[in-house]
């Protein structure tokens, strides 16, 4: 009996209880790296509808769940997933065919947001963007700005309160996302949650979300996650759901353990350019797979023993990226 | 002397233009190959740091995007977005962020995210990122374009990120007290910005391009009165390029 007894679940249990249709979530991650894929591919699994996305510069789970047709409106930075989707595919199709509402914001904007959702305060005070489009075009139609979780304005210029010259600044209205999913690469028998390398913006996210659903490359016992504590990134009272799931984060990349699949990856971006052989990709890679265990079974022992991280670097070294 | 692409003469004027002690923010793509390229051959007392957190990376191999666990090794500090997107407006430091585009207006402001109507674009791309962050705090912006007419506009079908904006002092009078465009590096030369009016001109053609194809690849006038003509690239440039930088060729066309 561990102290994470009650939150250690599957990927599916963890999306059936906590996510429904048009909750609002922020996904972890950055475009091509430790994106939560083995929760977004259940949610997909699950034909999940109507998802608010709320995310900065996102790839991989973001391009997925649109491609899913589980997403309804999205919040975003950034949609690409460099050489191998200069811009994200499905995230494209569905922006120029009028598929999804879609709402721009920059990097340090949606971070800002959600650090701001973290802190508790209602908006949060910037001087990035001022006379950009960013801040003068709002995407999403008036008509939903009066809903739950829809700011009633996508920013405000406002003056500096304190100064007594002109100096205007954006006001980003906070977010507080229903669900934030975050793939780390340890989570402690007691719930301590350790990302390594770079968090990106997933420990603001996860501390702005009502629900906080980590999946994780290995479980460690306590002893060893509270050796070094300076290195944890939330304590376990603030997580909801724990989900043990190696290679949780294929085809992108986890530091310390692999790197993003090229092979997968190019076999994706052939596959979500035209209508019929996504559908394929769908059902051959999601839907026709019932778990997280058998997609990695799919994907070959040999294949992700190439991307295997160099313990000093990281990364693979010389792994073939084209 | 060996033949070379566009690509990789942006990447070498680019470089040339980093100096040791700059502090720089590199994005996606060809930013990315410039930045590494700086770091082997121009500059190697320049710090690069990525809008992800990653912080004087050893950049031993080439990140492809600037999530790549490659800007996560042999750093000094690895942090988050917050972290790293603070330092570029930092008061006591001079950063330089290099940005690649989709189209640029006279005053170098660019566009990164549609072409068309923004709400039913006839073309979608990526989007801000961090660019419209580095454009407004950084305290100087190297951007990088293909030089063609479709880019080089009049007026921008997206402002994503704020260069000049419409000329003299009218940045400063938005709410940035600092930064702005230094130059623009293209397959066809490097513009760069006059004072006071801040309006584009061309600064150097590279080597055998003639002025006329840079101007009929303009959307708009340019001053090419100071023009020189680049430095072509060595061969040692070449080779570090094509061997140490970019051997799997994954930016480098």
């Amino acid at each position: 009996m561990s102290d994470i007894d009650d939150k250690l679940m599957s990927p599916a249990d963890a999306v059936r209880r906590f996510i429904g249709n048009g909750s609002q979530v922020a996904i972890g991650g950055f475009t091509i790296n430790r994106n939560p894929m083995a929760l977004a591919c259940e949610i997909a699994r699950q034909g999940v509808k109507d998802l608010h996305l709320v995310c900065h510069s996102h790839g991989q789970a973001l391009d997925l769940l649109i491609g899913a047709g589980c997403v309804s409106r999205l919040e975003l930075a950034y949609g690409g997933n460099g050489r191998y989707a200069p811009t994200c595919i499905r995230f494209r199709d569905a922006v120029e065919n009028n598929k999804i509402l879609f709402e721009d914001y920059s990097n340090y904007q949606m971070s800002l947001r959600f650090l701001a959702g973290a802190l508790g305060v209602p908006y949060i005070p910037s001087k990035s963007g001022l006379g950009s489009d960013v801040i003068r075009l709002e995407g999403f139609p008036p008509g939903i700005r009066k809903e739950r979780n829809v700011a009633s304005k996508k920013v405000v210029i406002a003056q500096n309160p304190f100064s007594n010259d002109d100096d205007p600044v954006v006001l980003l209205p906070a977010l507080t996302p229903d669900v934030a999913l975050v793939h780390a690469q340890y989570v402690g028998d007691d719930g301590t949650v350790r990302i390594t390398g770079l968090s990106f913006a997933d420990i603001e996210q996860a501390k702005s979300a009502d629900v906080v659903i980590v999946s994780c490359e290995e479980i460690v016992p306590r002893s060893i996650i509270r050796r070094d504590p300076d290195a944890n990134s939330l304590p376990p009272f603030l997580v909801d759901a724990i989900v043990h799931a190696p290679h949780g984060a294929h085809p992108t990349a986890c530091y310390g353990f692999y790197d993003y699949d090229p092979g997968h990856l190019n076999l994706y971006r052939a596959a979500a350019g035209d209508d019929e052989t996504w559908r394929a990709y769908l059902d051959k890679w999601i839907y026709g797979v019932p778990s997280h265990e058998a997609y990695l079974e799919k994907i070959g022992d040999t294949a992700l023993r190439a991307l295997r991280a160099d313990p000093e670097r990281g990364y693979a070294v010389g792994l073939d990226r084209k | 002397m060996t033949g070379y692409t566009d690509t990789e003469m942006m990447a070498l004027a680019a470089g040339r233009l980093i100096k040791d002690g700059d502090i720089v923010f590199a994005g996606t793509g060809v930013s990315m190959l410039a930045a590494t390229t700086a770091k082997r051959i121009y500059a190697p007392g320049a710090v690069f740091f990525f809008e992800t957190g990653g912080i004087d990376p050893d950049l031993r191999e080439l990140p492809m995007t600037v999530g790549d666990p490659r800007v996560m090794s042999g750093t000094s500090i690895n942090t988050g977005l917050i972290d790293a997107l603070s330092l570029l407006g930092h008061r006591k430091l001079r950063t330089i962020a290099l940005l690649g585009t989709a189209q640029i207006d006279r005053y170098g402001n660019l566009n990164t995210t549609s072409l068309g109507d923004y709400h039913r674009p006839a073309t979608r791309f990526p989007g801000s990122g961090g660019a419209c962050d580095a454009a407004s705090c950084a305290s100087g912006v190297i951007s990088f374009v293909k030089h063609e007419k479709r880019r080089f506009v009049e007026k921008l079908d997206y402002l994503t990120s704020v260069g000049w904006y419409r000329g003299g002092d009218s940045r400063r009078r938005l709410g940035l007290p600092r930064g702005g465009p230094i130059a623009v590096v293209t397959n066809l030369g490097v513009m760069k910005f006059d004072d006071p009016t801040k309006e584009m001109y061309l600064a150097c053609r590279y080597p055998g391009v003639p002025v006329e194809t840079i101007l009929e690849n303009t959307g708009f006038p340019v001053d090419v009165s100071r023009t020189v003509e680049a430095e072509p690239p060595s061969a040692e440039e070449l080779r570090i390029l094509r061997k140490e930088v970019d051997p799997q060729h994954l930016i480098l066309q």
